[in-house]
């Protein structure tokens, strides 16, 4: 199984742990971190990041889902040890949820946008 | 399926079979293609909140203003730290899991055998969090009164802003409720504390409260009505709706409890399954069964679910608590 090949280093080899425990306390104290940042950020709502809009998106909300990634990364290749597999096996199981994902998100979205217009701005109410 | 394999000739020859091409066992594999099945489920249920809140951006009930609440707290309002804390609770239980895993390559039965056993009282522990969090979210605080237009009317106070409860200026007998029959969720109404001829009375009477609509202002607020406005909107009642449930909610947008109960509703079960299957593993690890076999593999095949439930966890609170 390769077992005893575990991958150390995190931050593309900045943090480079002496144990596997090791690398598990390291990752879980960035993963307190950054869902501290959220929380306090919820809690505080900072009026620059409410107001300025990135693709029609809060500045806030893009930095609240920039984060979640950040977080299913690290909970993907540290906790699951996606780090310690074949690259081939890792691939075949995020690349189709990277691109099925976004591309359902972008769709669903965009069509609920629409019919917000629709209720907002339209004459027709029902039929659309 | 090692004894069915020939090494003879194909040994070093990635895809010609005779070795793992993808240096992982069959269980393994096949865990992890569930996982990424269950992940597109889970994308395709968070994906329909959006469509549904896109589709009203501009009712939709502000995350802060719901989920206010922290057990033993009562009467505070501390948006978000219950929540932090239940994130909090998954994660480390994700991180006892992992040591129980790299335990079990090292052989340890003891240790891996203690760090399952707190992985189940951590996912225990997540799973009565949530079961508090649904019953205070069920219970809910204000009470609301929705209009024959199918929106709800929040009250508040003309001074400050703040939310008021209908319980504050209704002061009319709260009213005998029936004995709830087995059915008692068929008739709604049955349970409202007030009628709704009683809760314009004493609106009408009480120049401190003002309605507050769904809508949000120009400066990303509810909408408060000035008193002449809030009276008139108010004769368009039609139910007293307090908490929340499958038809309606006090919160505003009927789709949120729904989405609300359906995707955490999934995700706790998906933490139930999770512990019981960790309850099983668990067993195993104590009867000796993986000693016997000299590895551990089960505990890490169970291991990558319940990082996976935690994973969903980190998309659940973002999109319904933060964003």
């Amino acid at each position: 199984m390769g077992h005893d090949t575990h991958k150390l280093e995190i931050f593309r080899g900045t943090v480079k742990f002496k144990s596997n425990v090791q690398k598990i306390w390291g990752v879980l104290i960035f993963l307190s971190i950054v869902t501290t940042v959220e929380v306090v950020l919820g809690i505080y709502k900072p009026d620059f990041l409410m107001s300025s809009k990135v693709f029609g998106m809060r500045l806030l909300n893009w930095i609240f889902i920039i984060l979640t990634i950040v977080k299913a990364y690290y909970i993907a290749w540290d906790f699951m040890h996606l780090r310690d597999e074949k690259p081939s096996f890792k691939y075949s199981l995020v690349i189709p949820l990277v691109i099925l994902i976004p591309y359902l998100a972008f769709i669903l979205l965009t069509e609920g946008d629409y019919i917000f217009e629709v209720y907002q701005n339209g004459f027709i109410k029902w039929d659309f | 399926m090692e004894a069915t394999v020939t090494h003879a000739d194909t040994e070093g020859k990635v895809w010609s079979g005779g070795n793992k091409p993808l240096n992982a066992s069959y269980g393994k594999m096949m865990m992890w293609f569930f996982i990424v099945s269950d992940a597109l489920t889970f994308s395709g249920f968070l994906a329909a909140y959006g469509f549904s809140r896109f589709k009203f951006m501009n009712t939709w009930p502000i995350a802060d203003e719901v989920f206010t609440h922290f057990p033993f707290m009562h009467g505070h309002k501390l948006p978000m730290y219950y929540v932090a804390l239940m994130t909090f609770i998954l994660i480390m239980s994700s991180v006892t899991m992992v040591l129980a895993v790299d335990a079990g390559h090292k052989l340890k039965q003891t240790r891996v055998a203690w760090y399952m056993f707190a992985t189940i009282v951590g996912g225990l522990a997540f799973v009565g969090s949530q079961a508090w969090e649904w019953s205070t979210f069920i219970r809910g605080e204000y009470g609301a009164v929705e209009t024959t237009g199918g929106s709800i009317l929040q009250f508040v106070n003309a001074k400050t802003g703040e939310q008021v409860a209908l319980s504050e200026f209704v002061h009319a007998e709260a009213a005998e409720t029936e004995e709830p029959g087995d059915l008692w969720f068929l008739s709604q109404n049955s349970q409202a504390d007030y009628t709704v001829a009683e809760v314009q009375e004493a609106f009408e009477a009480d120049a401190n409260v003002l309605v507050r609509l769904q809508d949000l202002d120009e400066n990303g607020k509810k909408t408060i009505l000035n008193r002449a406005e809030s009276i008139e909107k108010l004769e368009g009642a039609k139910y007293i709706v307090q908490g929340a449930n499958l038809h309606r909610n006090e919160y505003g947008s009927k789709l949120f409890a729904d989405f609300f109960f359906f995707i955490t509703g999934f995700h706790g079960f998906h933490v139930f399954s999770g512990v019981v299957l960790n309850i099983i593993i668990f067993t195993n690890v104590i009867v000796g069964t993986y000693e016997k076999r000299k590895s551990y593999e089960m505990v890490e095949k169970v291991g990558l679910y319940w990082h996976f439930v935690d994973l969903v966890w980190v998309f659940v609170f973002t999109f319904f608590y933060l964003v």
